[in-house]
């Protein structure tokens, strides 16, 4: 596949990790904030390419394991309502609410609908005009203004029955909170596809407390490169936002995707599984465009936070405090077919990724501390 | 979640378009990137093209990393 399969290539794969051998001098924690960046890594076992003092830690970035079991009962109140329809991403299908999942609540009854893209659920709402069809809006700055553009469309093609309940969340208030944790962190590998609609300049904070940040691609050559230059900074005693990505990210974002996101949304209260409450860190729909918000249509209250399962250490893992292997409950009460936890509910969690990937080896390599 | 595959546009009206990769081709949301054009290279996520790929700066990138050897620059900032 054209511009994928040049960066998956073994031969420069190996070229770029003996470049961070020969020149890696510090011990370096990187956290990686994004599930994709996770699975990459994994998958291709970069962790054992590279020095023994580099140590690569798994961040919060995955939007379906930070949203919250109250989310997802609220979602669910809403498929079971007999004039209601709830559309959703796959990936959202299987994860745990509070007593059961969408797919369980479908088996029994529910009204569930699984989409590709929100643009199919306007689609729906248009063929199906005697019911309320609600997209059930999940993810970060990439996906949210994908959201925006399904409600444009929907306001353009006067599809009046067509809601959002809205669970996305942004990154930059969740960054800060990373530096408060209790994780010395030295570097982060930045998530390409938010900064590709953000732009670079979200990462000023981490930049500002002395934290490399590099904006990577997904493809393994991609990270070890982010890494290269994490080296190659930290030798010359900087912290500076680069972009990796150049091919897709760029300084300023997409300014199209900025506007739609202001035009439609304002920030609110939000609450990230496993973490907590964080302020002004979710989106909601604003001025004219409330109107497409199904919690005030339904008047759906959201009362914060949760309690995760005894012996469960999701919390810790997200802030990249501990990992998958520290875990009591880990290959053993929680796995993929029964999730117990906030990383282990969707593929790109890291508890998910290390179950299915991971391999005791990995596992070993990603615990050296 | 974030996942997002560059496709090639083989087709566009207004903000709508056909993006196709190997031998998939699908309807996709062209409003986030009214530039593109049939030809490019669109990075599509849940249906909707949220950037267009730069061949140019795939090929520097592609063209830094043949030069590596454990010196000189990896670009990335602009000059």
């Amino acid at each position: 596949m054209k511009y994928l399969s040049e960066f998956r290539d073994g031969a420069l794969a190996k070229k770029v990790a003996d470049a961070i051998h020969a020149e890696s001098k510090t011990p370096l924690r990187i956290m990686e904030f994004c599930g994709g960046h996770t699975i990459t890594l994994v998958k291709y076992g970069i962790p054992q390419m590279l020095p023994e003092q580099i140590e690569m830690i798994s961040g919060p970035g995955c939007p379906v394991c930070v949203t919250t079991k109250k989310e997802i009962d609220a979602a669910i109140e809403i498929a079971r309502r007999p004039d209601a329809v709830l559309a959703s991403f796959g990936d959202m299908i299987r994860v745990p609410g509070t007593r059961e999942s969408l797919q369980q609540a479908k088996s029994k009854g529910a009204n569930v609908a699984v989409v590709y893209s929100p643009d199919d659920a306007v689609k729906l709402a248009l063929e199906q005009p005697a019911k309320k069809v609600v997209f059930f809006a999940v993810g970060f700055e990439t996906t949210a203004p994908v959201t925006a553009a399904a409600i444009s469309y929907a306001r353009a093609a006067k599809a009046d029955n067509f809601f959002i309940y809205s669970a996305h969340k942004t990154t930059p208030a969740i960054l800060a909170a990373l530096l408060d944790g209790e994780v010395r962190l030295d570097a982060f590998i930045c998530p390409g596809h938010v900064t590709t609609i953000t732009g670079a300049d979200i990462y000023k904070p981490l930049t500002g407390a002395g934290k490399p940040c590099i904006v990577s691609g997904f493809e393994p050559v991609d990270i070890l490169r982010s890494v290269l230059m994490i080296v190659r900074q930290a030798n010359r005693g900087v912290a500076e936002t680069e972009i990796e990505y150049t091919r897709v990210a760029t300084w300023a974002g997409n300014a199209h995707a900025q506007k739609l996101l202001a035009d439609i949304f304002e920030p609110c209260d939000a609450v990230w599984r496993g973490i907590g409450p964080v302020p002004m860190s979710g989106l909601t729909c604003k001025g004219a465009y409330a109107r497409y918000n199904a919690a005030r249509e339904f008047g759906i209250s959201f009362d914060g936070d949760e309690k995760e399962t005894p012996g469960c250490i999701c919390g810790s893992i997200l802030r990249g405090m501990k990992k998958p292997a520290d875990c009591k409950l880990f290959r053993r009460a929680c796995n993929p077919e029964n999730p117990i936890g906030a990383c282990m509910v969707s593929d790109e969690g890291t508890c998910s990724v290390y179950y299915r990937f991971g391999g005791s080896h990995a596992e070993a390599a990603h615990a050296k501390v | 979640m974030c996942l997002a595959v560059p496709m090639e546009l083989v087709e566009k009206s207004e903000f709508r378009g056909v993006a196709r990769l190997g031998g998939v081709s699908r309807d996709v949301n062209l409003m986030l990137v009214p530039e593109a054009g049939v030809g490019d290279y669109v990075i599509i996520h849940a249906g909707c093209a949220i950037s267009v790929l730069s061949r140019e700066e795939a090929q520097r990138t592609l063209d830094l990393l043949g030069e590596i050897e454990g010196i000189g620059d990896l670009g990335g900032k602009p000059a």
